[in-house]
């Protein structure tokens, strides 16, 4: 067998270089147990992009087991970290994370983050959810995703399409909302002034139409 | 939606007006207010006949002078022209690539390549000359004798095909972004794909800057084949999404759409782009 996890998780602790680093975290991400996630949360803080990518695609393996360590951290002071740390509660999908989410997508002055938390609503694991309580929360995202087509920022306004057109395919009751996020996608494919987004809007009336007719 | 052009909606840069900003960089006690004038009315893209006026003016500014006998508020001042799109303003900005301050020159050959008018070509070539033997450090600072990598980055966005000779030593010079420059402009004015391959390799790079520069390059000349690599290569998701945006954008254009519909190339650019999200 190869190295314990003391001797993992201490070879990230004195790694004396942004490569090193990115090599012990990835060697500590493939043992993938659960005893891991509060090492790989304190590594998101270290500003050292390809550490974060790789700490990240860890948490997301190990799934709901850290997203309470990784809604803890959201309160932390490191902008950075907790930046990393929506990313990855975006991409597990798990429940718990909806009013984070829902209030980063509205608000957060980073735009990495806002894009982030806009692409998780849409991926959310629904069948974790009683379906009068899913059916109610699809609503809010709804609304939040629509709003998020018109944000400032292109990458946003990108990633709330593409969240809405996941969304579309998992919702309880579709026919409530369907009107209304078809509006938002022709409205982005017509009237966007970022090639790239129409484009996604393009691809999003492309996949549904037939899906949901 | 022209989210670039709401000057008085976003407050987070102050209280600034059109009429203020302008007031601000006409007068001259205050030096801290013009500067920040000229970079607020390049940020809103304030585009207005007086806003170019005041902005050409103080591309010959005396008063701003940085401890190193730079120009500040000429730096700004040609920036800000660069996003303005008004070519009337290409002459005066070609009298920069003169100027004392390396940072002037900068600023006037990236927004003389912003301007896209090859009238520039010419005086971008004379900052060429003597080749890569003189493109040396200039003692003590943080850079080389000329901004190199602008000036080669324009001359392939302005298609100076006749520079093609004159750039290409330039792929063998000692800092690695001036290579990658090089590469880029020689792809841009030749369409031979091999220059590409050299910005490729690039990605896999273990210094990041690296890294993150070769993904502009090749964001900046649409390079479809690069999509994939930049997706893979180690680098913040941010930066990798506009480095895609861009690939596919020039694709996009290429393809004719929106009247067209999307193309598979398009399809995979986008799929690359929501795993990044």
């Amino acid at each position: 067998m190869g190295a314990t996890l003391t001797e993992l998780i201490h070879a990230i602790e004195t790694a004396d270089s942004k490569t090193a680093m990115v090599v012990a975290v990835t060697n500590l991400v493939a043992v993938q147990d659960v005893a891991t996630i509060p090492t790989l949360i304190t590594v998101l803080g270290y500003n050292n992009p390809g550490a974060a990518v790789a700490a990240v695609d860890g948490l997301v393996a190990l799934g709901s087991a850290a997203v309470p360590d990784l809604l803890h951290e959201i309160d932390g002071y490191n902008y950075g970290a907790r930046a990393w740390a929506i990313r990855a509660l975006a991409l597990i999908g798990d429940p718990r994370a909806l009013p984070i989410l829902l209030e980063t997508a509205k608000g957060d002055f980073a735009l990495s983050v806002r894009r982030a938390a806009a692409r998780g609503l849409g991926t959310i694991d629904w069948s974790l959810l009683p379906p009068d309580q899913a059916a109610i929360a699809q609503g809010s995202v709804v609304t939040v995703l629509t709003e998020a087509t018109t944000d400032p920022e292109w990458v946003v306004r990108y990633a709330a399409v593409a969240g809405l057109q996941t969304l579309m395919t998992t919702l309880i009751e579709p026919q409530s909302y369907k009107t209304l996020i078809f509006a938002s996608f022709n409205q982005v494919f017509q009237q966007d002034d970022t090639p790239a987004v129409q484009a996604r809007a393009r691809l999003a009336l492309d996949t549904l139409h037939g899906h949901i007719e | 939606m022209a989210h670039d052009s709401q000057p008085l909606v976003n407050t987070e840069e102050g209280s600034l007006t059109v009429d203020q900003a302008i007031a601000n960089l006409r007068q001259t006690a205050d030096g801290g207010l013009r500067y920040y004038a000229a970079w607020w009315l390049g940020r809103f893209r304030v585009a207005e006949p007086e806003a170019i006026q005041a902005l050409v003016v103080a591309l010959d500014d005396e008063r701003d002078r940085a401890p190193d006998g730079g120009y500040p508020l000429r730096r700004n001042a040609a920036r800000a022209l660069g996003k303005l799109g008004d070519r009337t303003v290409v002459p005066a900005l070609i009298q920069c690539l003169n100027c004392d301050d390396y940072y002037v020159r900068e600023s006037a050959a990236q927004a003389l390549e912003s301007l896209g008018d090859p009238q520039a070509v010419p005086a971008l070539r004379s900052l060429l000359a003597g080749g890569v033997a003189v493109a040396v450090a200039v003692p003590d600072k943080p850079h080389l004798v000329q901004p190199y990598n602008a000036v080669l980055e324009a001359l392939g966005t302005l298609g100076a095909r006749d520079a093609v000779e004159d750039i290409k030593p330039f792929l063998d010079h000692d800092v690695a972004q001036v290579q990658n420059a090089a590469a880029r402009a020689l792809y841009q004015l030749t369409g031979d794909a091999t220059y590409c391959d050299r910005l490729l390799q690039r990605l896999q790079e273990p210094n990041l800057q690296l890294r993150r520069s070769a993904m502009m390059d090749l964001g900046a000349i649409g390079y479809l084949p690069a999509a994939q690599p930049i997706a893979a290569t180690l680098a913040e998701n941010s930066l990798k999404l506009i480095a895609l945006q861009r690939v596919l954008e020039s694709h996009l254009r290429q393809s004719g759409f929106p009247m067209a519909g999307l193309t598979d190339e398009a399809r995979g650019v986008l799929s690359l782009m929501d795993e990044l999200l």
